[in-house]
């Protein structure tokens, strides 16, 4: 065994990447397929910029709006952000700890191939008679009502890639409390590695209702269950409670890890230990918790009562608190600091202001009386772009653009970088900003097209105007991406110069098995502990020894396949809806034939023993004298 | 900790599913699994008590018609006694016992599979008397929901069991299967736990109206 | 005096935010121009909100700015390790119990507008014969239309909500199809119609802000409903509580005695309105179909503002005559899945149209 690199064909690195159970590698699987998601839901976005460019706009039909609008959203939440983030997680956090890989790595490439399979299938609404077209929320009376199988591509598909994300964060919460280095206590992990964990244990908690209401969604639609018909007893607003038990927390699944990754740049480009790092964990904690409070702060509308609309809306209102905590520390890690303006730096401060704005108009919204008059309009639209795109897709381009040369072994061109950061940013305030006045002006969210002579016009001209600016950063960092794999510079250990953590101790890309030796660790920022002490490695912790390394594995891939073909069988069985009326003879063999096939890849995972290999010392050895490749 | 050692009841370590990184790693994984199916059957649950006796019509059977007390605190008393024996299978497993854990491992099947069987009679018993079917009502939809999920995870349950017996009949107990096994029963007594909030929630509360 | 000073900057920060926002949006819809009480409360809400979160943003700027100027790499040095601050306790409670008051600043007028604007003791009153004194509406929402229904005075209507200024309406909403959301912005947040309850919540509309607007607000859905969503527009014609109740009357004495045709071409177009079947889902009698109509009552059609809620009869370009021929020409590509049939020259012939349109256009109730 050794890693040093033979030449392999094609085809022998596709199956690498099928079966591989490398954290390193799954993690370029999410990064590159999140990444393809992340365009196709920013062509989405283009679109529904173009129609509301001018009043009373033909350039999309009304259904096919609604269809964009579903899967612009689900798109960019199920498919992008959380991928991407998976991706850096994967990445960096086994690497951030001091572990050889996660826990489970066979769960690991699981959870990716159920992702990635119920993206697929989902998209694949697109070529099949029409994507779904109820909002990602899919409230349930419309969603009930929705002809066509485009609900049943969100159903079945978001059931698919839920699945694989509920796998992931128990994967990583059981890979951070038990395989942290030597004196990796819990009050000297990297932020990134805090936030992981929080997030990992909201996304387990709060998957399970999302998947319940799927089921229930899934058992009305395909299989004649009454829970949101109204005429049979049923309850559409179970949908939202189950949806938003989900959903509200999701909003921190996404904005935790971007949190994340901004206090590793705050610190690192500041060349400052991270200020108030226990309140910083403590702060992470605490929204973490609060975020399962307040989820019917989404349902001011649906008449809960003033008693609930005021608790809802005086817990919402506490969040503020802890996230104001965060703000002011990354203010004050960089405060006394020096400060170099890299482009992850210069991501992260750009985050301050765009996320503070979002934070506001959030308070604002949790005033219960005057989200009356906020809800569902551009306003809200406003506001959840400026968290999440001035929080969670900031974060991942900083992400992007910082740990690129960790995961790949060279540096994006830091000139681009720049370009693309100052055409995202002001695409991004151009687009958004003003529509908080176009939603208090009356325009209502979710419109196929405005009229003329309701003072909506222009604004949406400057938003869509602001939307071609983003269009074009992303370009210019694909172009980027190319350049720099193409030129192949490869780079060092610490690439930034100023690595605080264990990840810049070890090569770029890290060896297969990370650490030849464990690093012991010695406090908060040990790499930079030790480099103040003048030392250019880790002190290791253990003698050299073999290693021992998980087997690769083609069942997570045949698992996922499976189920996705399952999901075909199930969505054509139906027969009994009215709207529908077709149903194919060979659906319900083909669920039974995909659902053996994930049962019969699950007997065969149990039934085969499987004890990993080792790398021998000796082999270890020998990687020295070879260095990287 | 090579995973294949072969040991004898006195090298046998006291908590052997906790033994190896990869055990430990299961039993903190599998615990954390549990509590996100606890979130799940909640979430059910709140279902079910949103929708219980929510039918289109008067026509239609209320839960206070249909319960009857005998059959469920059977079944109750099936799953109660099963995951005994498998506390009872574990005892021996711990103690390097193989013989004996299969034993009662075969018990709790036998169990479960009464459970199992005494379930599928309910549900006939309730669409044959009352037509209370999964599609007829609300009602009939959140009832066959909650209960038929505890029920997918008997026979989940009830499948691993097997397989794990299978793979393992001839080979005796090594730190590689153990935490499986170990696992597998945790899972068991979770579905017992389910099953007791089925049989207060929805049986009792349903007999009381 | 020095507070004094505080409280007098803040109330002019509040003042400029207003002025600022008072700018932004058409009367008619906007909800930065208030045209009712509750619409007021709400706006001195979002201003309050607004202005704690203008005091935080600019605390935060200062910091912010402060930071990134004083402390540039390029200033200080490329070599200087800059001291490793572990936190400071002062700070940390600082800047946690700061926000807390912020925050409890704005929860408290927030619990108390909302529970304010949920009180519908007013509802229940009655006067000495037993009758309810306060206005109530039943609103029911269907795929892009309105139906509007008033219980107490036994009439309906549709499209054009009709009210009286300056007293609560209390609205009584449901959704027959799917859900929706019933929302007029200038006077007042929105609330959702649900498909399996009856929300009920009250509305102000304030005289002098409906006079500025020739007393014709605009009202939306505000729900996700289908792919004209965007067009499920309604209006809302506001009149002095004396002028309602003669609206009242109208409708009642109309139902009563049948509207009579003016001339041979309204007779042969209400011929056509019933060999056509138009008659099945439009009823033309305010009394008929309440709560069970399958299209929108077309008693007062002829004096509505708007023809489906999008073509403007006011438009000085378009006469209502266009619109109405254009709808039933064209309805489903002007609002696409809306369940009215469409007809073409092969239903319905030019001159059917004509007398048809021409006998839509006499049904009023009102205006003469």
């Amino acid at each position: 065994m050794s890693t040093v690199a033979q030449k392999k064909g094609f085809l022998a690195v596709l199956w690498d990447y099928l079966t591989t159970v490398d954290h390193k590698k799954i993690a370029i699987l999410y990064l590159t397929s999140g990444g393809f998601f992340f365009l196709v839901g920013g062509i989405e976005a283009m679109i529904i910029r173009i129609q509301l460019a001018v009043p009373d706009n033909n350039f999309v039909s009304a259904g096919l709006y609604n269809e964009l609008l579903t899967m612009h959203g689900t798109t960019m939440i199920f498919l992008a952000a959380m991928p991407l983030l998976f991706g850096f997680m994967n990445a960096i956090v086994p690497l951030q700890i001091g572990a050889r890989d996660v826990a489970f790595p066979f769960l690991n490439s699981l959870g990716f191939w159920l992702f990635f399979f119920g993206g697929v299938f989902l998209n694949l609404s697109w070529f099949l008679g029409g994507a779904p077209d109820a909002g990602w929320t899919s409230y349930a009376s419309l969603s009930i009502a929705s002809e066509g199988h485009g609900i049943d591509f969100y159903v079945l598909g978001l059931q698919i890639s839920g699945a694989g994300t509920l796998i992931s964060g128990i994967n990583f919460l059981v890979t951070i409390i038990n395989m942290r280095a030597p004196g990796m206590t819990y009050m000297r992990m990297p932020l990134f590695t805090w936030s992981t964990f929080v997030a990992s244990a909201l996304i387990l908690f709060a998957f399970p209702p999302l998947t319940v209401g799927l089921f229930l969604m899934m058992f009305d639609r395909m299989f004649g269950a009454n829970f949101f018909d109204a005429s049979m007893g049923g309850n559409t607003i179970i949908w939202e409670h189950l949806f938003w038990i989900f959903g509200h927390p999701e909003v921190y699944i996404l904005i935790l890890p971007a949190f994340g990754i901004f206090s590793e740049i705050f610190a690192t480009f500041s060349r400052k230990r991270l200020f108030g790092y226990a309140a910083m964990v403590f702060a992470t904690v605490l929204i973490g918790f609060l975020g399962f409070m307040v989820w019917a702060h989404h349902m001011f509308t649906v008449g809960l009562g003033p008693t609930a609309n005021a608790i809802f809306a005086v817990a919402t209102m506490a969040i503020a608190v802890p996230t104001g905590v965060k703000i002011f520390n990354w203010m004050l890690t960089m405060w006394g600091g020096s400060i170099s303006f890299t482009t992850p730096m210069l991501y992260a401060v750009a985050f301050i202001p765009s996320f503070t704005a979002g934070g506001v108009t959030g308070v604002m919204l949790a005033s219960a009386a005057a989200d009356y008059q906020y809800h569902d309009t551009y306003f809200v639209v406003a506001h959840f772009h400026y968290v999440i795109i001035g929080g969670v897709v900031l974060g991942l381009l900083a992400g992007t653009h910082f740990y690129w040369p960790k995961m790949f072994g060279t540096m994006l061109n830091e000139f681009l970088g720049k370009i693309t950061f100052w055409l995202f940013l002001i695409g991004f305030h151009a687009t958004f900003f003003i529509q908080h006045f176009l939603g208090l002006m009356g325009m209502p969210r979710r419109i196929w097209k405005f009229l003329p002579g309701q003072g909506l016009d222009m604004p949406n001209l400057i938003s869509t105007v602001g939307a071609f600016f983003m269009a074009v950063a992303v370009i210019v960092l694909l172009v980027n991406i190319v350049i720099t794999q193409v030129k192949n510079v490869r780079v060092g250990n610490d690439p930034w110069g100023d690595g605080r953590t264990l990840e810049w101790a070890i090569p770029s890309p890290p060896p297969f098995y990370n650490f030849k030796q464990l690093p012991l660790v010695r406090g908060l920022d040990p790499y930079w502990i030790e480099k103040m002490e003048g030392n250019t490695k880790m002190t290791p912790a253990e003698p050299l020894s073999d290693i021992h390394m998980p087997n690769n594995s083609f069942i997570p891939f045949v698992m996922s396949l499976g189920l996705f073909i399952a999901a075909f069988g199930a969505m054509y069985q139906v027969s009994w809806r009215a709207s529908e009326g077709e149903s194919f003879v060979w659906a319900l063999p083909v669920l039974i034939i995909g659902m053996l096939i994930t049962i019969g890849a699950m007997a065969v995972r149990s039934l085969k023993d499987d004890h990993g290999y080792h790398i021998h010392k000796e082999d270890l050895l020998d990687d020295e004298e070879g260095g990287r490749e | 900790m090579d995973t294949q050692e072969k040991f004898t009841s006195r090298t046998w370590p006291e908590s052997p599913e906790k033994t190896t990184l990869e055990g430990k790693n299961k039993f903190l994984g599998f615990w954390l699994f549990l509590g996100g199916e606890t979130v799940l059957f909640a979430s059910l649950f709140a279902t079910y008590l949103a929708l219980k006796d929510k039918v289109p019509g008067s026509d239609h059977y209320l839960a206070i018609d249909m319960y009857e007390l005998p059959l469920v605190f059977i079944m109750t008393m099936l799953l109660l006694t099963s995951s005994l024996t498998s506390v009872y299978a574990m005892y021996h497993m711990k103690n390097y016992n193989f013989q004996k854990m299969k034993i009662w491992l075969v018990v709790t099947i036998g169990l479960g599979l009464a459970f199992l069987g005494f379930e599928i009679y309910e549900f006939y018993h309730y669409v044959h008397e009352y037509e209370h079917t999964f599609t007829s009502s609300a009602f009939g939809s959140a009832f066959y929901t909650l209960v038929g999920f505890h029920g997918a995870h008997v026979v989940v349950g009830l499948g691993w069991f097997i397989l794990l017996l299978i793979r393992n009949t001839n080979r005796g107990l090594n730190l590689y299967n153990a935490p499986k096994f170990f696992v597998a029963s945790l899972y068991w007594h979770f579905i017992d736990v389910v099953w007791v909030f089925i049989f207060t929630v929805v049986y009792l509360m349903g007999m009381v109206g | 005096m020095k507070n004094g000073l505080k409280k007098w900057r803040l109330l002019s920060l509040f003042t400029a935010l207003a002025f600022i926002l008072s700018g932004c949006g058409e009367p008619f819809v906007s909800a930065l121009q208030p045209a009712g009480e509750v619409a007021r409360q709400q706006y001195n809400l979002m201003i309050l909100s607004a202005v704690i979160m203008v005091v935080v943003i600019i605390v935060v700027a200062i910091v912010y700015i402060i930071a990134i100027t004083k402390f540039r790499r390029s200033k200080i040095g490329e070599d200087v390790i800059p001291k490793q601050v572990e936190g400071s306790h002062t700070l940390e409670i600082m800047w946690t119990v700061i926000p807390i008051i912020l925050v409890l600043v704005l929860a408290v007028p927030t619990v108390y507008v909302t529970f304010a604007l949920a009180d519908q003791a007013e509802m229940e009153e009655v006067d000495e014969e037993g009758n309810r004194t306060a206005l109530v509406i039943d609103v029911r929402a269907n795929l892009y239309w309105w139906e509007f229904a008033y219980p107490d005075q036994g009439i309906v209507t549709a499209q054009d909500l009709v009210v009286p200024t300056d007293q609560n309406v209390y609205f009584n909403v449901i959704g027959h199809d799917v859900k929706h959301s019933f929302w007029i912005p200038a006077v007042g947040g929105k609330i959702d119609t649900n498909v399996e309850n009856v929300n009920t919540f009250y509305l102000n509309f304030d005289s002098e802000a409906a006079e500025n607007v020739d007393n014709l607000f605009y009202g939306k859905c505000a729900e996700l409903c289908g792919p004209s969503h965007a067009l499920m527009d309604f209006k809302v014609q506001t009149m002095s509580g004396d002028e309602f109740e003669e609206w009242v009357t109208a409708m009642q004495e109309v139902a009563e005695e049948e509207q009579q045709p003016e001339n041979e071409l309204q007779a042969r177009g209400q011929e056509v309105y019933q060999d056509q079947g138009c008659i099945g889902c439009h009823a033309v009698d305010p009394t008929q179909q309440i709560g069970s109509s399958t299209g929108p009552n077309l008693t007062t059609f002829g004096e509505r503002s708007y023809v489906a809620g999008i073509l403007d009869n006011r438009d000085p370009d378009l006469s209502q005559e266009d619109n109405i021929k254009d709808w039933i020409r064209n309805s489903d590509s002007l609002k696409p899945g809306n369940k009215m049939p469409v007809y073409n020259e092969d239903d319905l012939s030019d001159e059917d149209l004509d007398a048809l349109t021409e006998y839509l256009m006499s049904l009023k109730v009102f205006s003469e």
